[in-house]
């Protein structure tokens, strides 16, 4: 059994007077123990909502979820609130993008991770303070003693993630949930947070979901990784596999448009064409088709079906990336 | 890379410090921020600078203040050899024309309740380029095209637009005036990647075709790497190195380059698996509160007993034309001195790193 299983999640927001719009779209995957799997895509393709969706965090009105999140068999989807509540911060850790808005401002650091441990796993406030330290020690915070006191304005973005990471990690959960973590801060102390987290995951088992617009994060991090695109799954390869060979178009086309640190320079980069305010709905075809160079007539009868690939991975594509050419 | 021309540009040691008030009656100047701190460089015509370093080492001060958008509190900016901090008046006004700025966020730059056609307008109407009506109509016609945007855009307002075109917008509001120089402070780092490379190719396409000059300031590496000729890399509010980007790149000479360098990600997991990572330990410190001497030795892993924590290095030509603002950068180099532990020093992000209040050893993994 993984420890994750996601069945035909989708997400639709219905507000009052207007159409219906889905932002995620029928995604499965699922994560075994231990194991790294990253969701990427560009802003908007349905990232923080399948996260959100999983943790029971999206809001109550003006949304529906159907499909199942299956954790250790349960379907999360049907839990009580409080046995929601009871899960997230026990089994499954969050983090963030912004540290600042997911910590309490006026509650010490300290508190806040002494909070967890003894509502989740029944510490006097003595011990878990006493955890509390080892727990900012462990996640890099300098001066851990007097950081148990200090309030999150006192501390920089970089220091306030590691403390929301030990706050996520402080019941030693089976599953964390990073959705952009790094992506507001400097890159200095971007490359300090993924260190870290590729540390704790290493150290303690925990399997780690990944979220994030960013290719070079994933590259360094994943052992699979999920490409989105307009609120459905289009690739899914493990890491080696799908940036030696992307077969999706649009996995293809992103990674020929970023520059590389390391490329040479003077060339010109390959742009895909367009905007997702070009998609057409995935009900009348791929979504990705009127900004694609490999577009066939089938592409345009509807949403192409997600594939197992012979490499183990699956796609969505009607007219693939050759293999022998997608070296980028 | 192209010949050695002329610089359109100069900067001789500028500074912009801002004064920190408090006080609620008598406004009492209690400190400065030293946003930027003596920097002296040069753009050559028809090419394009980046500039680089993280969150709040002084890279937009930089621009803003080569535009005349802040006041610089000391040192020279010589634009087409005129010192532009001496011009007043109508010539201030002529010289503003042939400078012009392309922001980070294209929608919050621009008047939500004014059309394209208007937005472009006013620049054009503000330095009385818009008498001729069918003239007019014809330049914006052109500048669009040249932006790649249709000419029916003219009667539409920024929100319409995704992010990419807003940002053709901003590009064509400054084309428009036909520059000579662009200052382009994070021209692509709200946009989705898929569209960053439109507008990146977009700005390479503008300089081929009217030689125009840019100074391209982003916190992305790869991304100045990619568009600029000669990269500078500052660091709390001073350039610690300078070279053309090949250079750079190939070799990285200053110690804050080098980690800069290791840290960020590369798209390719068989690169990454491979990645000696240099990982600083800390934070930045606070630009009110500079540390003295050189200004990274409380992160610097190869900063020495002597010299680094009391005496600023000045930024000097270490091989041909590349500066290096290090005591031992020859050293470092040559292998001859070994990077270290750092002992990270907590800074707070209100009143900077206080002395003395460095944490406990914590080893770089
Ligand atoms: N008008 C101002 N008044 C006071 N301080 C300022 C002002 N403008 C900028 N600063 C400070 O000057 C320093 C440099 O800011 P600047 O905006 O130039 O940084 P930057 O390198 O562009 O950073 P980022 O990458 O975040 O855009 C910062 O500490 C900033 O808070
Ligand atoms: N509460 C909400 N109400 C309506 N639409 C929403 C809501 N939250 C997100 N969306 C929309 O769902 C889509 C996916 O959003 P999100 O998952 O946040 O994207 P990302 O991949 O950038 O994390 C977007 O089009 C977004 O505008
Ligand atoms: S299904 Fe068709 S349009 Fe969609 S990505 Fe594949 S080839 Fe392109
Ligand atoms: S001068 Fe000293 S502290 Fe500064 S970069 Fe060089 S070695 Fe490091
Ligand atoms: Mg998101
Ligand atoms: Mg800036």
């Amino acid at each position: 059994m993984s420890l994750l299983d996601v069945r035909d999640l989708s997400v639709v927001f219905q507000r009052r007077g207007e159409r219906p719009f889905t932002a995620v779209d029928k995604v499965s995957f699922s994560v075994e123990p231990g194991q790294t799997v990253g969701l990427v895509g560009e802003s908007g393709c349905g990232k923080s909502v399948t996260s959100l969706a999983i943790m029971g965090l999206l809001p109550k009105r003006g949304n529906k979820v159907t499909g199942e999140v299956r954790f250790e068999g349960a379907n999360l989807l049907k839990l009580r609130p409080d046995d929601m509540r009871d899960r997230r911060g026990r089994d499954i850790g969050m983090i963030f993008q912004d540290p600042l808005s997911s910590l309490n401002p006026v509650i010490p650091i300290g508190v806040q991770v002494a909070e967890v441990l003894e509502r989740h796993q029944g510490m006097d406030r003595r011990k878990a303070l006493r955890e509390a330290r080892q727990l900012l020690d462990a996640v890099g915070i300098p001066d851990p003693e007097r950081r148990l006191k200090e309030y999150p304005h006192q501390i920089s973005g970089g220091m306030r993630q590691r403390a929301l990471i030990a706050i996520a990690l402080a019941c030693k959960p089976r599953l964390l949930i990073a959705d952009e973590p790094t992506t507001a801060l400097d890159v200095t102390i971007q490359a300090q947070i993924l260190t870290l987290l590729k540390q704790l995951v290493d150290e303690t088992g925990t399997a780690l979901i990944m979220i994030t617009h960013d290719l070079g994060v994933v590259a360094g991090l994943c052992d699979t990784v999920n490409v989105l695109y307009g609120g459905k799954v289009v690739e899914r390869a493990a890491r080696h596999e799908l940036f030696a060979r992307p077969r999706h178009p649009y996995t293809h086309g992103l990674l020929n448009s970023v520059p590389r640190l390391d490329s040479v320079r003077g060339e010109r980069l390959h742009a895909i064409r367009g905007s997702v305010a070009d998609n057409i709905p995935w009900t009348e075809g791929c979504a990705f088709a009127p900004r694609c160079d490999h577009v066939v007539d089938a592409c345009l009868e509807g949403a192409p079906p997600l594939e197992p690939t012979a490499t183990g991975g699956d796609l969505r594509c009607n007219n693939p990336v050759p293999v022998e050419v997608t070296v980028p | 890379m192209t010949e050695r021309t002329e610089p359109l540009v100069e900067l001789r040691d500028v500074k912009v410090h801002f004064p920190i008030k408090s006080g609620l009656l008598v406004d009492r100047t209690v400190g400065y921020v030293y946003a930027v701190d003596g920097v002296s460089l040069s753009i050559n015509a028809g090419e394009t600078y980046g500039l680089v370093g993280e969150s709040g080492c002084g890279k937009s001060t930089l621009g803003r203040g080569l535009l005349r958008l802040v006041e610089p509190t000391d040192g020279e900016v010589v634009f087409d050899g005129t010192d532009v901090r001496s011009l007043k008046g109508e010539s201030l006004r002529r010289t503003r024309r042939r400078m012009q700025m392309i922001f980070q966020d294209p929608l919050s730059s621009l008047d939500p309740r004014q059309s394209v056609e208007s937005l472009l307008v006013e620049g054009l109407k503000a330095h009385g380029l818009a008498d001729d009506k069918a003239a007019t109509g014809k330049r914006l016609r052109e500048t669009l095209d040249a932006v790649g945007l249709p000419g029916s855009a003219l009667s539409k307002y920024p929100h319409e637009f995704s992010g990419g075109q807003r940002q053709r917008i901003g590009i064509a509001r400054a084309l428009v005036l036909n520059p000579e120089l662009i200052v382009a402070d994070e021209p692509v780092s709200a946009l989705d990647v898929s569209i960053q490379a439109q507008v990146l190719n977009l700005l390479e396409d503008l300089q081929n075709e009217r030689g125009l000059t840019y100074l391209i300031i982003a916190h992305d590496l790869a991304v100045v790497r990619h568009i600029a000729d000669t990269v500078g890399v500052m660091y709390l509010g001073g350039l610690v190195e300078e070279a053309s980007s090949d250079d750079l790149y190939r070799e990285p000479m200053h110690p804050y380059t080098r980690a800069l360098m290791s840290a960020v990600p590369v798209p390719d997991p068989l690169v990454e698996d491979r990645r000696e990572r240099i990982l600083l330990a800390g934070d930045l410190p606070s630009p009110t509160n500079p540390p003295a001497g050189c200004r990274f030795h409380t992160r610097c892993p190869w900063a020495q007993p002597t010299r680094c924590a009391d005496e600023r290095p000045a930024l000097r030509e270490v091989l041909g034309g590349h500066r290096v603002a290090c005591h031992y950068a020859e050293e470092i180099a040559a292998g001859r001195i070994r990077p270290h532990e750092v002992e990270p020093e907590l800074v707070r992000p209100d009143d900077g790193g206080s002395p003395g209040d460095t944490g406990e050893l914590i080893p770089t993994p």
